[in-house]
């Protein structure tokens, strides 16, 4: 477990990697729940524009996915943590289907519902309260498996 | 500025994240996983990710405070559905080990096929859900 070389790089780059996720999610529309409604409702009003977030995103981190991990080593740490498994199973799958049963009804996925917390809206705030009680609750469940 | 122009920039950025949390740290940032950890007690790592999740939490302050324009909550949906929608949300990340950062920006950006078939599930059922609601509630 003691692979950080030192830790206060990683820590700090961590918070930076927070930091420049909520502005891009804040920038995208993503936090604009009528935006996310109207990308995922198709017999109203279609608007595609959020399909260029993802998109966005992965044409800028397939480039540096690509460069990056040629390296023996990540800058700050020993080794890369990638996931491995490749195995396509029921618990994957009814997780995506809840999750996406989740998102359709309120329009928020986790971290635009965080970076909105404070927003000051009793909307995000009981989604969030809830959402951390569905974490728990599957934590509970798979210790009970 | 043009929504689809916003769009891009901001998903430009988010690329950028991922970015650096892979190049200084070797990790895939998936904000449902990183969050769902701190709550664990065998996860032994969490200095990092507790860093990553008030990172989230600074950039939201900074943009309530500059910014405040970004939140719109839509009217559509109540206050009690928002509160099913969490639950789960919550508890459908975790059971499938990820969400629209870890599934459907890393996931597709490394062509995992696990993360290809969440996306595509997620994004299914998050469009017949939403579909049916908005003709049923407008």
């Amino acid at each position: 477990m003691s692979e950080a070389k030192s830790n206060t790089p990683v820590v700090a780059s961590a918070f930076i990697t927070g930091l420049v996720f909520a502005i891009g999610l804040g920038i995208s529309g993503m936090t604009d729940t009528t935006k996310v409604i109207g990308f995922l409702s198709l017999n109203k009003d279609w608007n595609p524009a959020l399909m260029l977030v993802m998109g966005g995103a992965i044409a800028v981190h397939a480039v540096v996915y690509r460069i990056v991990t040629k390296r023996q080593s990540p800058l700050f740490t020993e080794t890369f943590h990638i996931p491995t498994n490749t195995t396509l199973d029921g618990r994957l799958i009814g997780g995506a289907v809840l999750f996406g049963l989740g998102w359709g009804m309120g329009g928020v996925c986790p971290g635009p519902g965080l970076v909105s917390v404070f927003s000051g809206t009793t909307e995000i705030f009981v989604f969030v309260v809830a959402m951390i009680v569905g974490m728990l609750g599957w934590q509970q469940v798979q210790r009970r498996m | 500025m043009n929504q689809f122009v916003m769009a891009a920039i901001g998903g430009g950025l988010i690329g950028v994240a991922a970015s650096i949390l892979l190049i200084t740290q070797g990790r895939i940032a998936g904000i449902s996983g990183i969050t769902g950890s701190l709550f664990k007690s065998d996860v032994k790592d969490k200095d990092w990710r507790m860093a990553f999740f008030l990172g989230l939490m600074a950039g939201g302050v900074a943009l309530a405070i500059f910014s405040p324009n970004v939140f719109v909550v839509s009217e559509q949906r109540p206050v009690w559905m928002m509160g099913v929608a969490g639950l789960l949300v919550g508890f459908g990340t975790q059971m499938g080990n990820g969400c629209t950062s870890g599934h459907g920006v890393c996931g597709i950006t490394r062509f995992s096929v696990r993360s290809l078939v969440a996306t595509g599930t997620f994004m299914a059922a998050g469009m017949a859900i939403s579909t049916f609601l908005t003709g049923a509630l407008s």
